[in-house]
């Protein structure tokens, strides 16, 4: 079931657009915000909202890289693995993720703290390699810094 | 040397707020717009002064604007979207523009807007730029507050809405009928053109998408004049441009300098040189989406005319460089890596071809290629090229893969006959 705070965000969105199908986006970001991600009852009774079948909200968010269709863990890490940042290295900081985190991409570790996720360029190929936590934006990443960059995020 | 678009940028700082972008000029262009031009004559002004989309494509932004039916029989609402989905690989210029000033962005938004007679804007955001989100919902608002947006403009009749969209992650959207989709809430696959979206765009009504940074070029424009805009550019492309260098370099970077500066002064003034004990070997011009070019065309000048000639495309001009210890078998891998992951699956030659590809890749990569790889990467370039696909997704990804395959032929086959990377 979706919560009152839920619902009444979600019909805000649809308000602001033309046809209720329109806020599906929007629909699904409500739900993994308060969520983390979107489980199928989230999705089934989102659906509902929105006028469509579970199945064709379902074919939206899962072409979407960001909308999560798996739980996560508490801080999602997105590590950029495009062009620039591999060719400044960013392979060394995924090894050193996945063996200090000990999961491999898509996972999660066992306290329910991180999930591991490959991302596309980040958009600040100057600052390679770069990864987000989060909101949270590392540039210049090194080995080095990770430890502490992780223990920002408990 | 003159910076309009980055003049009142500085990274450290806070973007100017609505009072310290009027002090120094803002909002000018849209009072002189909105009480002195007609649209007709904003349209004219921009194509006179060869605007070309900044997005990647090159397209003269007036005639784009010029397809858009107006009068006041046309279907309503019409739309302007700016296009913020920044998701070319190796590209990170329009995010400078986007954190540092979104009051240009706005302004020139707004310019779009009048010139099309456009109802309903939208700031198409990828959800990775969180700070210039935040940037874009306060400037929005400000404007809001100070009547540069919502109903009767400066009392002119004129009514502009302003909304943001963040998306949650695709490069399709960077596609600009595959964004409308996105922006109604459907999986972002790309429109079948014609009808194009200047006259059947979002939600079927008239609409058109600009990149960020050409939208930013308008104020300046329409301040300054066609003539200006033309004298900033070196070459025959006016204007200026957000340059951007990444990979092993000095000081890699994005800066805005005169349209037409050739590649070597990029890499080699601006971007400081290779980092030492490393040689410069190719570069992706503009994006991943691109082909190589090589030492023999660092003085040729980063315009969409030169660039073109020299057998690759501007695209969104920040160049990716590959260095001399750096495996290109790998760096193409990596590439088509990235297209076989975001092809929407649409259509068969890109959703089959490109996991192919990349395959393929991998194996020569890994040093367990065959002679014969070489003639499935040679007609996988021709098979998932122009006009054999739905979209420019697959063509675009066939560049960078056409041009490795004719410049460093021989680092392939080495791969292939030695069994491993040599660079390994």
């Amino acid at each position: 079931m979706l919560t009152t705070e839920e619902i009444a965000q979600i019909e805000h969105e649809i308000s602001l657009v033309p046809q209720r199908k329109a806020a599906c986006i929007e629909a699904l970001k409500v739900v993994q915000q308060h969520r983390g991600w979107v489980s199928d009852e989230s999705l089934k009774d989102t659906a509902t909202m929105l006028g469509m079948s579970a199945e064709e909200l379902d074919s939206v968010a899962t072409f979407y890289n960001l909308i999560f269709r798996q739980p996560v863990g508490r801080h999602v890490i997105l590590l950029c693995d495009s062009i620039s940042c591999w060719v400044m290295g960013y392979e060394q900081i995924r090894d050193h993720l996945i063996q200090k985190l000990q999961i491999k991409y898509g996972e999660t570790t066992p306290d329910g703290r991180f999930t591991l996720l490959p991302n596309v360029c980040l958009g600040t190929c100057d600052r390679a390699p770069a990864l987000m936590i989060d909101d949270h934006l590392y540039q210049n990443v090194t080995i080095e810094e990770l430890d502490d960059i992780l223990h920002h995020h408990r | 040397m003159e910076r309009p678009l980055t003049k009142h940028i500085h990274p450290d700082r806070e973007p100017l707020s609505l009072q310290e972008y009027e002090r120094v000029g803002g909002y000018q262009a849209v009072r002189k717009a909105l009480l002195e031009l007609s649209p007709e004559v904003v349209v004219t002004l921009v194509k006179d002064s060869n605007l070309r989309g900044r997005g990647g494509a090159g397209f003269n932004t007036g005639l784009k604007w010029s397809f858009v039916p107006m009068g006041p029989d046309v279907p309503r609402p019409k739309y302007l979207v700016a296009n913020a989905d920044e998701m070319e690989p190796g590209t990170f210029k329009d995010r400078l523009l986007l954190e540092g000033n979104p009051h240009q962005l706005i302004e020139g938004m707004i310019l779009a807007s009048y010139a099309i007679g456009a109802d309903i804007s939208y700031v198409f955001l990828r959800w990775a730029y969180k700070k210039a989100a935040q940037g874009i919902v306060k400037a929005i608002q400000e404007a809001y507050n100070a009547g540069y947006l919502g109903q009767n403009i400066l009392g002119t009749g004129f009514s502009l809405e302003m909304h943001l969209h963040t998306g949650v992650g695709r490069y399709m959207c960077g596609e600009e009928t595959a964004l409308l989709n996105a922006l109604e809430g459907k999986r972002a696959m790309p429109r079948a053109k014609p009808p194009f979206p200047q006259v059947s765009g979002l939600y079927g009504k008239p609409t058109i998408v600009n990149n960020v940074e050409t939208l930013c070029c308008l104020p300046h424009i329409v301040n300054h004049g066609a003539e200006w805009f033309k004298g900033l550019s070196r070459t025959q492309d006016a204007g200026t441009k957000i340059y951007g260098v990444s990979g092993k370099v000095k000081r890699p970077g994005a800066w805005e300098l005169p349209m037409g500066v050739t590649i070597r002064e990029l890499v080699e003034e601006y971007a400081g040189g290779m980092l030492d004990g490393y040689k410069f070997k190719g570069a992706l011009p503009g994006g991943a989406s691109t082909d190589f070019l090589v030492e023999q065309h660092l003085d040729t000048p980063m315009d969409y005319t030169s660039i073109a000639a020299a057998g690759s495309r501007m695209g969104t001009g920040t160049m990716i460089i590959l260095d001399d210890q750096t495996c290109p078998v790998g760096f193409v891998h990596n590439l088509q890596h990235f297209f076989a992951q975001e092809s929407c699956g649409f259509c068969t030659p890109c959703r089959e071809g490109l996991p192919w590809v990349e395959k393929v890749l991998l194996s020569i990569d890994r040093g367990e290629g065959r002679p014969e790889d070489m003639n499935i990467l040679d007609f996988h370039t021709k098979y998932l090229g122009p006009g054999n696909t739905f979209c420019a997704l697959a063509p675009g990804a066939m560049e960078p893969l056409q041009s490795a395959l004719k410049y460093f032929r021989e680092d392939f086959e080495r791969h292939i006959h030695d069994h491993q990377c040599p660079w390994k």
